[in-house]
């Protein structure tokens, strides 16, 4: 046996039933062995492409994904999506080819450092210098990237260890795996759960803020339950998007820069704010200086490194968020917080999320396909207007539903992500909302989507425009709109037929329903062009340096 | 205020990389950086001078922490420790100014290690107090070059 064989062997007790890959000079030993591998190749149109679906398949297995590239520029091309995966926290493996390690250092060909340069966006790396290793590296890089706060760990086997040969692994008896450095602490310190709770107890407007940590964790039924025995209403931030029933009365949407205005609102009047599985990002917090003045903070995250890094904490509560909301549990009492509960009811009443009803826009194409798959569909989008408008007016309902490029806001990340939900769900519906701009940066997946069946159900708005950028234009720069209009875009229509892909097209209101049922009615891959209007903008929004309360809204 | 980190970590190829790239990442003011080995052949011990406020330090503890290879971080700034230096200082010397420069190696216990008919080479050890009064002293006979390590530190007391 050599050592792709017994890379494949130890990935298969891994679990892994498929790898996103690119062949290439260095990896030839791992194809070669996939041919007599139970774990199957999905063979995408570029690297970042491999990168992005598995972190999508990641995202919708619940277990890490893998993607495969060969030594150099197929290595440098998985760079976007594992600093994607890494800034989202996802569980991915990515493994790369490296030139033989008798010529590593000598600028051969298609050698890069590719552990050199992932090592600021991995949670670790290897470079595999003997076959012998292979089973233990492996074995560490799956408990790495799944335990404590996930990420992406990185995997670069020069070709001549892929070559060697070594004893076979044994299937049965894995390698335990014992990092003296690596022992996330997943239980609550008991005394400041205590803590935690007598502040739930004491304050008169808490508030749950939700991150990415809590379907991670899988704790949505225990937070529901929680917010929903205290009445403690529940913000999330991108990540957190769909970890508490968006159609709840305690729901209070997303957030934060774009988010709705009852829960900047109630954030910037609480006087108790739980985060929980949150990093009280830039994008969720505004004005650092001006977040939640009136409020104490408990903060609850597996990564200590995030307590008190951005947001000053009164109860620090390092441990996995399921854990610890158990423990919350056992300790918080029912409460009623009447005046609150009329206060939250009464600014959704009187500062609802809008939009401009007299004309065709993505929020009402987004809202309608809300209403028609809420509770069945996994939602994948791009970068840019139309995700954030998905994360005001779908309405997700489900955790981990919601698939977007968060942290790093790569343009590109939808598609591919998409496949990699197709992939791993096969049965359910998959739906991407997609603009003009980021599908235009990965739209070469369409073929790995056609190749592998998968039945897509893509939306694309196209306003011929950066929409996202040329906000930032309009808001920062006076109006002065450059480098924004997508003055060439190919006939979207003419696209889909080349790709076999059934084309819908909407541009009328009173089309939107129709003609979403009969895409959705499809049984194969669709596309949706929607026309929009370039000028549309999100609302609400905080503009930089700007409190959360400060929010601008539509009129 | 300069703190003082002994970390010990797994003994890998790259983990200076990695504990390097951490530093100038985040933005995080390395003082001195000295890794060697320790008694058990498997880790090295990181001597790691930073300079930074309460927050600082706490942050570049937890993301130090979240490196796999590292294992454990002790602050000793506040322990009762020992902290020394070494250091190579050339020293312009002729005749007259040599017997003065050999007194000066006396009171800090410094050794002349080589001479030459215009300079002298001497190393000391020590805290980096002992340290810089020694340059001090030497500076008005001309100090030509010196190099010098950073501090290895260990905590005083029974273990
Ligand atoms: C890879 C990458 N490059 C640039 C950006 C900056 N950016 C953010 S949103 C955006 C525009 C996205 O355009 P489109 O996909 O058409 O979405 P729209 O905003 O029009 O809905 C750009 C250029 C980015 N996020 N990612
Ligand atoms: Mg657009």
């Amino acid at each position: 046996m050599n050592g792709a064989q017994a890379l494949l062997k130890c990935l298969e007790a891994n679990g892994v039933e498929m790898i996103f890959g690119y062949p290439g000079g260095s990896v030839l030993p791992i194809y070669d062995a996939l041919l007599d591998s139970p774990i199957r190749h999905i063979l995408v149109r570029c690297e970042q492409g491999a990168a992005h679906a598995a972190n999508g398949y990641a995202r919708a297995a619940g277990k890490p994904g893998v993607c495969l590239a060969t030594s150099g520029p197929g290595a440098t091309n998985l760079v976007t999506g594992i600093a994607n995966a890494y800034m989202d926290s996802i569980p991915m493996i990515a493994i790369t080819g490296q030139v033989p390690t008798s010529m590593v250092g000598t600028d051969a060909f298609q050698e890069v450092d590719i552990t050199g340069i992932t090592l600021p966006i991995t949670k670790h790396n290897y470079l595999v210098k003997d076959p012998a290793e292979i089973p233990r590296v492996v074995q560490e890089a799956f408990h790495i990237a799944s335990t404590g706060r996930p990420g992406p760990v990185l995997i670069d086997i020069p070709k001549d260890v892929l070559q060697a040969q070594c004893l076979c692994p044994d299937a049965d008896e894995k390698p335990v795996v014992d990092i003296k450095g690596y022992r996330p602490n997943v239980k609550g310190h008991p005394s400041q759960i205590k803590n935690a709770v007598k502040l739930i107890e004491a304050a008169k407007r808490p508030v749950l803020m939700i991150g990415g940590g809590i379907i991670h964790a899988q704790a949505s039924a225990e937070l529901f339950e929680l917010a929903t025995r205290a009445n403690i209403p529940v913000a999330t931030t991108l990540m957190g998007i769909g970890a508490f029933a968006e159609t709840h009365r305690l729901s209070l949407g997303l957030m934060g820069m774009h988010g709705t205005p009852y829960a900047n609102l109630a954030i910037s009047k609480a006087d108790l704010l739980i985060g929980i599985g949150v990093r009280f990002g830039d994008r969720a917090t505004g004005d650092v200086a001006k977040f939640a003045r009136d409020a104490k903070i408990v903060h609850v995250d597996i990564d200590p490194a995030e307590i008190g890094k951005n947001a000053d904490i009164d109860v620090p509560i390092v441990g996995d968020a399921r854990i610890v909301l158990k423990e919350f549990l056992k300790l918080t009492p029912p409460m009623e917080q009447t005046e609150w509960m009329d206060q939250i009811a009464a600014w959704k009443q009187n500062r609802p999320l809008k939009y401009r009803a007299d004309q065709l826009t993505a929020q009402q194409v987004i809202e309608t396909v809300g209403n028609l798959t809420r509770d069945k569909a996994w939602v994948a989008t791009d970068v840019g207007q139309h995700q954030i408008w998905t994360a005001l007016f779908y309405k997700f309902n489900r955790p981990g539903s919601f698939i977007t490029s968060a942290g790093l806001g790569t343009m590109g990340y939808g598609l591919p992500a998409a496949n990699g939900v197709q992939m791993a769900r096969p049965d359910d519906m998959v739906i991407l909302f997609t603009g003009d701009g980021s599908f235009q940066m990965q739209m070469q997946e369409l073929g790995t989507a056609r190749q592998e069946n998968l039945p897509l159900k893509i939306i694309l708005f196209n306003n011929h425009a950066l929409g996202m950028v040329r906000q930032l234009q309009h808001f920062y720069c006076g109006k002065r709109y450059s480098g924004v209009k997508m003055t060439f875009n190919p006939q979207f229509s003419s696209l889909a037929e080349a790709y076999g892909v059934q084309y819908y097209h909407i541009s009328r209101q009173d089309a939107v329903e129709s003609t979403l049922k009969e895409a959705f009615d499809h049984s194969g891959m669709v596309m949706v062009e929607v026309a929009v209007d370039e000028q549309e903008m999100v609302y609400p929004t905080v503009l930089g340096g700007k409190g959360l309360d400060e929010l601008i809204v539509c009129d | 205020m300069r703190h003082t980190l002994s970390v010990i970590v797994e003994n890998k190829p790259g983990i200076l990389t990695r504990v390097a790239g951490l530093f100038a990442r985040r933005g995080y003011n390395i003082e001195s950086l000295v890794v060697g080995e320790t008694e058990n052949p498997q880790v090295s011990r990181m001597t790691i001078v930073v300079d930074g406020d309460e927050k600082i330090i706490e942050q570049v503890t937890k993301q130090l922490h979240k490196l796999i290879e590292v294992i454990k971080i002790s602050d000793i700034t506040q322990e009762e420790s020992v902290h020394r230096e070494l250091i190579l200082v050339r020293v312009a010397a002729d005749a007259s100014t040599r017997g003065e420069i050999m007194q000066i190696c006396e009171i800090f216990r410094a050794s002349i290690v080589d001479l030459s008919r215009n300079s002298v080479m001497i190393q000391a050890t020590g805290d980096q107090k002992k340290i810089e009064a020694m340059l001090t002293t030497l500076r008005p006979f001309g100090i030509r070059e010196f190099a010098r390590t950073g501090r290895i530190s260990m905590v005083r007391g029974s273990k």
